[in-house]
């Protein structure tokens, strides 16, 4: 395991006042909060800042941590020195107080699964099972046909001796037709157990699509790029395209400009009523890279002896 | 260790066939029933009906509310700014969406 320094992850020095620390962790945190930032490794960062900023507010948490801190480098290898922190006693935040996510192994080997976040049995007699929540990863080809998918999470238990040990669990999903990016699917009973008599939770999952190389998605309409060379612009023509579900012919209209936006109505995602597919054009020039391509331009121009390109910069 | 459960597990989609009363949300949302009030009275999440009790949510409530309770709880926001942020965080959305459908993304 590596020593994490919480320090560095908020960009401050070990002996900063306790204030400062709130004011890097909230800084960090509106640049990499994942709901509002773009960055690539946003929810990773976040995670990070989040925990450091867990184990440093804490004025307690922060004096158990520098006590180990001031022997180890970020990045050293880690073993928590058995007992360490006898001597130590948190007095805990209130439940729930715990983010979405796991967090280290180092913040659970110094601070106990308990405090970051786990839940053990607590109370008695009968009581329903939390909602769990997942995000699922599907290609868009899955939400247009629909259809069974495998789906394996990590769920984290805690067993008879009170440890706590990750289990793999496999579901099968029918995932419905025309799922949408950002939808939830709620299986019944298969979130947390119930205590005593009391209902197993709901699993929730949030349906992520997968970007796709071609297709663009607004909602339920889906767009893609359509190049086409100049004289199919021009003149019309009958082309091929690509859709999530197999392939259309598409009829260009003579006197097409490049952004001209086609409509494939109903071929978006299906659903009551199905989304529509949109080509936007684009033109590509064949290159003039041979003496017969750059005579076609030549004959090109002088058929074109009027043509303005560039009308409202010459005027 | 590994469970394995074969069966088709079945599900509902939650944003059209699901709605959710105030104690409902709030379990799924693992937050307590004030502050989605306080969420309700910002003008954040708008349920149907008049009294509390006779709330009901929308399937599509459950992304929002967890959105803006991550919000408020990690960049300790009060339900005013966690109201602003969302507005501006569809306003953002709806640009980037016609962004890409222009294929400038």
């Amino acid at each position: 395991m590596e020593f994490k320094d919480y320090y560095a992850v908020l960009g401050l020095e070990r002996t900063v006042a306790q204030d400062e620390i709130k004011r890097a962790y909230r800084k960090l945190a509106r640049k990499y909060h994942p709901d509002v930032s773009k960055e690539p490794d946003a929810e990773a960062r976040f995670k990070e800042v989040a925990e450091a900023y867990e184990a440093l507010k804490d004025v307690e948490k922060r004096a158990a941590y520098d006590e180990v801190g001031n022997r180890y480098k970020g990045g050293q290898d880690f073993n928590p020195p058995s007992g360490w922190n006898r001597g130590f006693e948190f007095s805990g935040g209130p439940e729930g107080d715990g983010h979405d996510f796991d967090h280290s192994d180092f913040f659970e080997s110094l601070f106990g699964y308990q405090a970051a976040g786990g839940r053990g049995a607590r109370g008695r007699g009968q009581r329903a099972g939390e909602d769990h929540h997942a995000k699922v990863q599907i290609d868009l080809q899955d939400a247009y046909r629909g259809g069974r998918r495998s789906i394996s999470l990590r769920v984290p238990r805690i067993d008879a001796s009170g440890q706590a040990t990750i289990e793999e669990r496999h579901l099968e999903v029918n995932i419905p037709k025309g799922i949408r990016d950002g939808q939830h699917l709620r299986l019944a009973g298969q979130g947390g157990p119930g205590q005593g008599d009391g209902p197993a939770g709901d699993l929730y999952l949030e349906i992520e699509l997968a970007p796709h190389p071609i297709f663009r998605l607004d909602g339920r309409d889906v767009y893609l790029d359509l190049p086409v060379a100049p004289w199919e612009a021009a003149l019309g023509a009958s082309v091929t395209v690509q859709t999530p579900d197999g392939s259309v012919q598409l009829r260009v209209p003579p006197g097409s400009s490049p952004g001209r936006t086609l409509r494939l109505k109903g071929q978006g995602l299906p659903s009551v009523p199905p989304g529509d597919l949109y080509a936007v054009l684009s033109i590509r020039l064949p290159p003039a890279d041979t003496p017969t391509a750059q005579d076609a331009y030549r004959r090109m121009a002088e058929a074109f002896g009027d043509f303005q390109p560039r009308p409202v910069l010459e005027a | 260790m590994n469970t394995t459960n074969r069966t088709v597990t079945p599900c509902v989609v939650v944003e059209e066939e699901v709605q959710f009363t105030l104690v409902e949300l709030s379990r799924v949302c693992r937050t307590d029933v004030d502050q989605l009030v306080t969420l309700v009275m910002e003008g954040v999440l708008t349920p149907s009906g008049e009294a509390p009790e006779r709330w009901r949510f929308g399937g599509a409530t459950l992304r929002r509310a967890r959105v803006a309770l991550r919000l408020s709880r990690d960049l300790e926001l009060n339900a005013a700014s966690t109201a602003l942020v969302l507005d501006l965080l569809d306003e953002i959305d709806a640009l980037r969406s016609r962004l890409r459908c222009l294929g400038s993304d």
